[in-house]
């Protein structure tokens, strides 16, 4: 079912932690889907300097979030903003059709930590939807609750 | 060798299947081998295989203290619980268009139950309680002049609750109802007489009780009106045509004779081994919750949640050691939520998707339960440093 790569990450996922007067937070997902992604990102002169994260989720949940950490490590803010769920996934040597979705969460942790940190720099909500260009962090999926 | 890394895992899957068992495979291979004469052919060939289904009817029939033209044998749990539920439907259709059911059934039931609506039967899905266990009260509420059906299984596949069957089956006599029982989970377990229990018809399937795949037999009270399912031939009784699965169906008989010869040894043993494993992660892991009723459950079944972490992650880290469990979440269900019986029961949605189901069998000793404890220990914790939901419950952002 899962790729060489995703098993990898989850058996030995990277930077897994958080960062205390962490410069951006993200946290994306919900507990009815049974996926929540937390990411934290240190900046320094608009370049991540380090990254970590923390997830309830599936397999897929932890590669994708795991190796996102890997992919923002190091780059600028905007560079990072540039990374799309299709990414993840390539990097991950593919992930299963019902697991597309973690990719997609993992996309938006990472811009929602960059949003948190244009919001502490003082931009504001239109600037920030603008730059991260936001999806509605409700599910990606449609839920049908109860019978 | 092709599964030979299959020597070293630690299996606590029973719920899902069980391992054919040797004596029963032996029992087979005749009808695999030499003996593979049709049993409709006239010839002795073919009547010694006609033989060989009859003698497993009768076996299958003492078990239950029904009649052998009562046993009827199918493809699998699944096929039983259809040919049951849509077979007497169809049959009673014009005394009344009325089922009653559980929200905590199997697929097979609820989902029969469902495409019945779309037909325009009436079907009403009871509540249980937080242990899985549904209201007679409501039962008797929801029984209507219309009511052709009740069907509540005997106890549930994911956590183990043993439902009040004698109750069920009074009831439903009394207001002379049919009464149908998926007993796929507990068949094998518990000792069942289909007449004590007022039990009209009876679903099985043999892979729950180390027999083979492919094979399941339904129970029908002589008198009760169900219409056929497979049209062609006249294979039993003319219910279900197509040539009868020889081999299978003797196996089906023999696993199961094997089952309740050592009912009460084998009882102890999992319920013993089960009770060993709630005590010891009770005990050593924080935050988790057994789901189901404590006392009454499958002897093997324990459905513990684990609580700030998702099931699949824990099984995959489960599988890197060898073990094989299953969750409630909704991942590994393949579906957008987690299970319908852990919801009903009232979790809420992350509990019910931290939910492992450790289901233990007759070769599992208490060296293995030992291992698994263990290993559970590591991956939660592990597991639990990695959770948003565990960090915001310690800092006090998040209560459950």
């Amino acid at each position: 079912m899962y790729s060489k790569k995703v098993m990898d990450h989850y058996e030995h996922p990277r930077n897994v932690g958080q960062i205390v007067g962490a410069d951006g937070i993200g946290k994306v997902g919900n507990p009815v889907c049974g996926d929540i992604m937390k990411i934290y990102l240190k900046i320094k002169d608009n370049v991540i300097t380090d990254v970590k994260f923390k997830t309830f989720g599936c397999g897929a949940a932890i590669a994708t979030s795991s190796i996102s950490t890997e992919l923002v490590k190091g780059k600028t803010v905007e560079e990072a903003l540039e990374i799309t769920n299709k990414q993840v996934v390539s990097e991950l040597d593919g992930l299963p059709p019902a697991k597309m979705h973690c990719s997609v969460l993992a996309e938006e942790a990472i811009k929602a930590a960059i949003a948190d940190y244009y919001m502490k720099q003082g931009k504001n909500k239109e600037e920030i939807d603008k730059l991260c260009n936001l999806k509605d962090t409700v599910c990606v999926h449609s839920h049908e609750v109860g019978e | 060798m092709k599964g030979s890394n299959k020597m070293n895992i630690k299996y606590f899957d029973h719920a899902a299947t069980t391992k054919l068992n040797e004596n029963v495979l032996k029992e087979m291979i005749p009808y695999l081998t030499g003996e593979y004469g049709n049993p409709s052919s006239i010839y002795s060939l073919g009547r010694s295989s006609k033989k060989a289904i009859e003698d497993a009817r009768e076996k299958v029939a003492s078990i239950f203290n029904a009649k052998p033209q009562e046993i009827y044998f199918t493809g699998c749990g699944s096929e039983s619980d259809n040919m049951a539920i849509k077979g007497v439907a169809y049959a009673n259709r014009k005394k009344g268009n009325h089922i009653i059911t559980s929200k905590i059934e199997h697929p097979a039931v609820l989902d029969t139950c469902r495409a019945l609506e779309k037909e325009g039967f009436d079907v009403t899905y009871l509540d249980v309680d937080s242990d899985g266990i549904i209201n007679i009260g409501e039962l008797k509420n929801a029984i209507t002049d219309k009511t052709i059906l009740i069907t509540i299984m005997f106890a549930n596949n994911e956590i183990g609750t043993i439902e009040p069957i004698e109750e069920i089956g009074k009831i439903a006599k009394e207001h002379k109802i049919y009464f149908h029982t998926d007993a796929v989970q507990a068949v094998g377990n518990i000792a069942i007489d289909v007449n004590k229990l007022n039990i009209d018809l009876l679903s099985l399937s043999a892979h729950k009780f180390y027999g083979p795949k492919g094979i399941g037999a339904l129970y029908v009270r002589k008198g009760v009106r169900f219409d056929k399912f497979i049209d062609g031939g006249h294979q039993e009784r003319n219910k279900r045509a197509g040539t009868e699965n020889v081999a299978n169906i003797v196996g089906l008989a023999k696993a199961l004779e094997m089952a309740y010869a050592s009912l009460e040894e084998n009882n102890k043993h999992l319920s013993d081994l089960r009770d060993l494993y709630i005590s010891e992660i009770e005990e050593k892991v924080p935050y988790v919750k057994l789901n189901g009723h404590r006392e009454k459950r499958l002897p093997g079944n324990a459905n513990i949640s684990f609580k700030f972490i998702e099931g699949e992650s824990l099984l995959l880290n489960l599988d890197i050691k060898g073990i094989c469990a299953s969750s409630g979440s909704a991942c590994t269900s393949g579906s957008l939520d987690p299970s319908h019986v852990l919801l009903a029961i009232g979790l809420i949605h992350e509990v019910a998707h931290g939910s492992l189901r450790i289901t233990f069998g007759v070769e599992n000793t208490k060296e293995d339960v030992k291992v698994l404890v263990e290993e559970l220990i590591e991956i939660v914790s592990r597991l639990r440093d990695m959770s948003p939901l565990y960090e915001d419950f310690i800092d006090g952002t998040y209560t459950m």
